[in-house]
């Protein structure tokens, strides 16, 4: 009986890890995918389409993206968004999560349900749209990108509740030894804080790289263009294509999309990601755990 | 005890006045200042301007100064027969994503938690959350590779029945894209919403366990009666929270994969990719704000609504 047991556990073991290697695989197929076609021969994928492995290798997609001049510039304005926006948005952050973490403010509750509310209740798409691009004129600023979405009231929120954690004596004892609060911020409270920051500040980081939205509806000057929404432009071209190839009509107006640019172009994006994935997962698997979001 | 004085830990406690408390904690109060005025410029200002939705809108006299129509703009939009489409797919496709991402994130969770061997168990995880970081303009750009008419999907058919015309024109097939989006979904946050799950399971009792093994429990038996119940709680109140957010469509997802492709848009048209266009195309603000507005004040009230059901259901997990 017991031999049994065992059997029918050791089932379950092996058809739970078959399943998630299954799933695991599966996630990974569109990667693979990716970075295959990036590496093949243009006249190879149009012959035979996409392939797990590159069936012509070629690095002509690379050389002509690194020619080409829209890359380049729109790593520039992914870069730059992504850099100062995460330090922006990190100091004006913890801050405020500071402020609202220390119980001599007796007040904090106040400003804490100021900030909640902004995750109720917003005043949507057109009053925000109108207000930024008639009111506060940042239509093509490089600045529209990074100043909207400078302070997220979840990841603030996230970050007290982290300092929250942390024994008042510590702040206590330097206030006594003449420090101000700036100064036991940056002095004491972030040095012991980096598990939570750096989860904070990998939210922060991939909402910048990974922006388009805001480039869809605040810039029109192509050389600002960052990564995500140049590759939007690319993906609407190929699928333009695909609806008329569907419908039997030929290619129209001469658009013909280098299948492997794009696809060179989305590893360039992803590239970063992946490479700084492995060392970051740790912190976000624990700060997820340990801070949950409390008005 | 005066008015104002409360008791806490035992002590007198002198409540300060509003003057006071800033006073005594100006360094707090100037560290809290750009994070207010942020969020009065970009949060609380737009808030006021929802009043564009009461207004026959014209640029050139401006929010305040046009003429007040009342409820007109709304009246226009439940009159035209757009809403009905928009406001099905949205809560259609949102309950799709929350039922099939809910079973797919407790299912990698529980697998999860019942791999032994250490190795498989971390390498999966990272493998499975991966996708999450993906932006839908690159989960797009993939789907292109998968999905286009030489995709790798529309190979494995072709392949399997030996007909090309079996393949399927996705571009141009309404009917397939809820379920094409439901793969994309679970594909892209199961991994992610998996990790909540894992964490209550790991905080479960052990002894729980060992006591049901001497019991003589297998490990079925274990699952389904010791985890799943124990999840129980995480699992309605985490699915509250987003029947809290079901009017908001998943903007980024759609437009990324849609786009302007109207042909799609039977299936595939939310609340918020219908506000795109009307923005884009500029023909009626004030109707344009007045479907925001609709849209937030019904979010509003379902996210209270489901935070006090969430309360009652299990008041240490309601958000406030």
């Amino acid at each position: 009986m017991a031999a049994l047991e065992k059997k029918s556990d050791k089932a379950v073991e092996w058809i739970f890890t078959a399943l998630i290697i299954i799933f695991a695989v599966v996630c990974l197929v569109p990667f693979i995918l990716v970075i295959a076609s990036s590496f093949t021969s243009e006249t190879s994928i149009i012959q035979n389409g996409y392939n797990l492995w590159p069936r012509e290798f070629s690095l002509e997609a690379y050389k002509l993206l690194f020619k080409s001049n829209t890359l380049v510039p729109a790593y520039g304005v992914t870069i730059f968004v992504t850099v100062v926006g995460t330090l922006l948005s990190m100091l004006v952050t913890s801050m405020c999560a500071y402020a609202i973490s220390c119980k001599s403010f007796y007040n904090r509750g106040k400003v804490a349900f100021f900030i909640y509310f902004t995750m109720l209740f917003s005043g949507g798409l057109v009053p925000t749209y109108l207000w930024i691009t008639r009111y506060l004129h940042m239509t093509d600023s490089i600045w529209v990108l990074i100043i909207p979405a400078l302070v997220n009231p979840w990841n603030l929120l996230l970050l007290r509740n982290f300092f929250q954690g942390i024994p008042d004596a510590l702040s206590e004892s330097a206030r006594i030894d003449g420090a101000n609060d700036l100064q036991i911020l940056f002095k004491i409270i972030l040095p012991i804080s980096l598990p939570g920051l750096a989860t904070v500040g990998l939210f922060y980081a991939l909402a910048y790289w990974n922006e388009w939205y805001k480039a869809l509806l605040y810039i029109r000057d192509s050389k600002k263009y960052p990564l995500q929404y140049l590759i939007m432009q690319i993906q609407r071209n190929i699928q333009y294509v695909q609806q008329n190839a569907a419908q039997g009509g030929a290619t129209t107006n001469g658009i013909v999309p280098a299948y492997t640019s794009q696809m060179a172009t989305a590893v360039m994006t992803i590239g970063p990601i992946v490479l700084l994935y492995p060392f970051l997962q740790k912190y976000f698997v624990q700060g997820l755990t340990v801070g949950s979001v409390k008005g | 005890m005066r008015a104002g004085t409360k008791k806490k830990d035992g002590q007198l406690f002198v409540k300060p006045t509003l003057l006071q408390d800033i006073r005594r904690n100006k360094w707090l109060v100037a560290m809290c200042i750009p994070a207010i005025v942020f969020f009065i410029v970009f949060s609380y200002i737009p808030m006021a301007g929802l009043y564009i939705a009461f207004v026959n809108y014209k640029p050139s006299t401006g929010i305040w100064m046009s003429q007040f129509v009342g409820l007109d703009n709304f009246k226009f939009f439940f009159t035209s027969k757009d809403w009905i489409t928009i406001t099905t797919n949205t809560l259609f496709l949102n309950v799709l994503f929350i039922a099939s991402s809910t079973v797919a994130s407790v299912a990698i969770a529980i697998m999860l938690s019942e791999i032994k061997n250490k190795w498989t168990k971390k390498i999966t995880q990272s493998i499975v959350i991966l996708p999450h970081f993906m932006s839908w303009t690159i989960v797009s750009l993939f789907s292109v590779a998968l999905i286009a008419s030489d995709g790798l999907i529309n190979k494995i058919i072709v392949g399997l029945t030996g007909d090309p015309s079996n393949a399927i024109a996705f571009y141009n097939t309404p009917g397939v894209w809820p379920a094409l989006l439901v793969c994309l979904k679970v594909w892209q946050g199961a991994g992610f919403g998996s990790i909540v799950y894992l964490a209550t399971i790991t905080g479960i009792d052990q002894s729980i366990y060992e006591a049901a093994a001497v019991d003589g429990a297998s490990r079925w038996q274990c699952i389904t009666r010791i985890t799943l119940p124990l999840l129980k709680n995480t699992i309605i109140m985490l699915t509250i929270m987003s029947v809290g957010k079901i009017f908001y469509g998943d903007f980024g997802m759609i437009y990324a994969m849609v786009g302007n492709n109207s042909l799609l848009y039977p299936t595939t048209d939310v609340i918020d990719t219908y506000l795109l266009r009307s923005l884009q195309e500029n023909t009626n603000m004030g109707m344009t704000a007045a479907i925001g507005l609709v849209q937030s004040v019904l979010g509003f009230i379902l996210v209270i609504a489901s935070n006090a059901l969430a309360n009652k259901v299990s008041p240490e997990s309601a958000l406030f």
